[in-house]
């Protein structure tokens, strides 16, 4: 069988999978759709969570990015960042959320703020942090269709919508739960497998964690042997080599810790559980299964950097030919993943960190996962599975996604602001169509990406860092803040984040009309615009801070729903 | 009188809350943000197996310790809601 019909076959087969959970849980109440009967079993509801947060970028792209772009150490930015947050999620948020026992992030932020308005501002923020969020997605979705299936870009993402669109329309967050679940084990299985055969060869260690620390077959460190050949042509060396500074660094980390905890599709995950306690162990649970993929991908960034760089250099001073080069070389080359220019014309590819003189000009960060099969010359069910992979964690985090805005148009705009007159049966149709309309908005989205669409995702755990996640823990942990102090805090956070991010990278990201030019020496701090929210994030909480001081107080009812939410057992109950 | 129990138990299950936090929240900051990115230089001298430290910090260890710091968390607040009455009916 040839690798394109297994790959067929094996995407085919986890299709069936899903649209087969989808007909076996339909949503038949408002409950079921929005937040799955709170029935979830917290581990169930951990392997969910962790499918809906592990997204395209997350499987395809992060190892790329710690391997090439970030050259080792500084992209462990992305490492912590994106599990830290759930320390922040389990003991800041999620609890307290869960406890408030409704369905929306937004809700609970009109109901603590006493206002609509606020309730409207929190819909718009959680609007454009999933909207960027889920144009990436979408590209996700169609840029594996078009790798491993051969078909074109349009017809794969045609394909994922109607999956996606048949199961969140039907089930809402029940049948989302539950396909999630199927989707962590495709993409954890399909991570893992390559792994464990390229720590295996490397170092001779099947866990690839412990392969990353291990000896090669000359005796020598892995990390060391890296290190070194990357020094010998000219590059920093991969284990110390910082991301612009350690105040950046910094920055980023903690920008991406805030805004995981900030961002509502993972939120509303943690709605689903049973009881408070439930709601803690769950995200645990979800950091678990987080990091069994989180620990492997610096293993495949070091492992993979290794093998492309001996491919290219056997030994010091041996270059490849380019007539010799693997047959996996040339098939990357033609997507234009992969490309080569013999700039001195001697037929061998000098790969060095000089882009003069340095003749591997394309290596884009996403070949590390999708070639790495291909470079260790693993069996061709395994490049299918790495493609079955990619695009259950690209489906998974888009239907999460999706249920976040189409539950924000039904439930806090429709019921709970404009027309608070319809009834149970009447909010479900109306969530089934906003769910219907909003993977349309997406896949159009993702048919015509806007310019933005480049660095979205960072972005999108930017603006949540920025504009949620600081009126969440505000209105948790204190009991002051009011309503206008709330409202203008978020805005000014999202807008901050937002004129820093245009400043730099063009508004709406068109090229040309960014007015400081996306130049280091221009940064604040020396602080990169993705990793701007935690800034955007201080300025929330000042704001906040100050308007409060010289507004009225929120009404007694705000203290206690306070007090309510933040113990386990309501007063009433004793 | 009742009443005035229940609240003064609230109040220490949230004064215990906090203090939790506070410790867990130091661990936190200290295995992520200052051995991964503050310290690494210092800790990156001290080489274990073919890890530098801090680099291991920064990639590895960090994950680990905060996967602890929940499971933790949550077992600390359930036998402290078992200690002050407020545990949830099961459903």
């Amino acid at each position: 069988m040839s690798l394109t019909e297994t790959t067929y076959w094996v995407v085919g087969a986890s299709f069936a999978l899903y649209i087969f959970i989808a007909i076996r849980s339909r949503a038949g109440t408002t409950q079921e759709f929005y937040v799955a009967g709170k029935g979830i079993h917290p581990i169930a509801n951990g392997m969910a969570t962790a499918a809906d947060w592990m997204s395209a970028a997350s499987f395809i792209s992060m190892a790329g990015l710690i391997g090439l772009s970030y050259n080792g150490y500084g992209g462990s930015v992305f490492l912590m960042g994106w599990t830290g947050g759930y320390v922040i999620l389990a003991m800041l948020i999620a609890p307290y959320l869960r406890k408030y026992g409704k369905f929306t992030v937004p809700e609970f932020i009109g109901d603590r703020y006493y206002s609509d308005l606020a309730r409207v501002v929190a819909v718009f923020c959680l609007i454009i942090c999933s909207v960027t969020y889920v144009i990436g997605q979408m590209k996700g979705i169609g840029v594996a269709f078009s790798r491993f299936l051969e078909t074109d870009y349009e017809t794969g993402l045609l394909s994922g919508m109607v999956i996606v669109f048949f199961y969140a329309v039907l089930g809402g967050m029940k049948g989302i739960t539950y396909t999630q679940i199927a989707q962590f084990c495709v993409l954890i299985f399909a991570y893992t497998v390559p792994a464990i055969f390229i720590s295996l060869q490397l170092t001779g260690q099947p866990i690839p964690q412990l392969g990353l620390g291990s000896t090669l077959a000359d005796g020598t460190y892995l990390l060391q042997k890296l290190d070194q050949t990357l020094l010998d042509l000219g590059f920093q060396e991969y284990t110390t080599s910082v991301r612009g500074s350690t105040l950046n660094m910094a920055a980023f980390t903690a920008s991406l810790m805030i805004g995981t905890a900030g961002l509502p599709h993972v939120i509303i995950r943690f709605f689903t559980v049973p009881t408070v306690r439930a709601a803690r162990t769950s995200a645990g649970w979800a950091l678990v299964f987080i990091a069994i993929l989180y620990t492997t991908a610096p293993a495949v960034a070091a492992m993979a950097r290794l093998n492309i760089m001996q491919t290219l250099q056997p030994a010091p001073g041996q270059h490849l030919a380019i007539d010799e080069r693997p047959a996996w070389f040339k098939n990357w080359e033609q997507t234009g993943l992969l490309g080569i220019e013999d700039k001195n014309a001697d037929g061998l590819i000098q790969y060095t960190a000089d882009p003069a003189t340095n003749e591997l000009v394309k290596l884009d960060n996403d070949i590390l996962v999708l070639a790495n099969p291909e470079i260790a010359n693993l069996p061709n069910w395994v490049i299918a599975l790495v493609a079955a992979g990619g695009l259950a964690a690209a489906l998974s985090t888009a239907a999460g996604l999706l249920l976040a805005i189409s539950s924000a148009i039904s439930h806090d705009l429709l019921k709970k602001t404009f027309m608070p007159d319809i009834s149970e049966r009447q909010e479900l149709a109306a969530s089934r169509i906003s769910m219907a309309a909003a993977v349309l908005g997406a896949g159009y989205l993702g048919l015509n990406p806007p310019g933005f669409a480049a660095g979205t995702v960072a972005l999108a755990f930017g603006l949540a860092a920025a504009s949620l996640f600081p009126a969440l823990l505000l209105g948790i942990f204190s009991k002051r803040v009011t309503r206008e102090g709330a409202i203008l805090g978020m805005l000014a956070g999202i807008g901050v984040t937002l004129a820093y991010v245009f400043q730099h990278k063009g508004i709406m990201f068109i090229p040309g009309t960014s007015f400081l030019g996306n130049l280091p020496p221009n940064w604040f701090l020396g602080i990169e615009p993705n990793a701007f929210g935690v800034v955007g994030a201080l300025v929330n909480f000042v704001v906040a801070l100050v308007v409060t001081r010289l507004t009225a107080p929120p009404p007694h009812s705000v203290s206690q729903l306070i007090d309510d939410i933040r113990v386990p057992v309501s007063t009433g109950s004793d | 009188m009742k009443e005035s129990q229940l609240d003064a138990r609230r109040e220490a299950y949230w004064r215990e809350n906090l203090r939790w936090m506070g410790i867990l929240g130091l661990i936190w900051f200290v295995v992520s943000l200052g051995c991964g990115v503050l310290w690494v230089d210092p800790l990156n001298r001290i080489q274990v197996g073919g890890f530098k430290l801090g680099f291991w910090f920064a990639q590895q260890g960090s994950i680990y310790t905060f996967i602890v710091l929940i499971f933790v968390y949550a077992r600390v607040m359930a036998s402290l809601e078992k200690r002050l009455g407020l545990e949830e009916p099961e459903e």
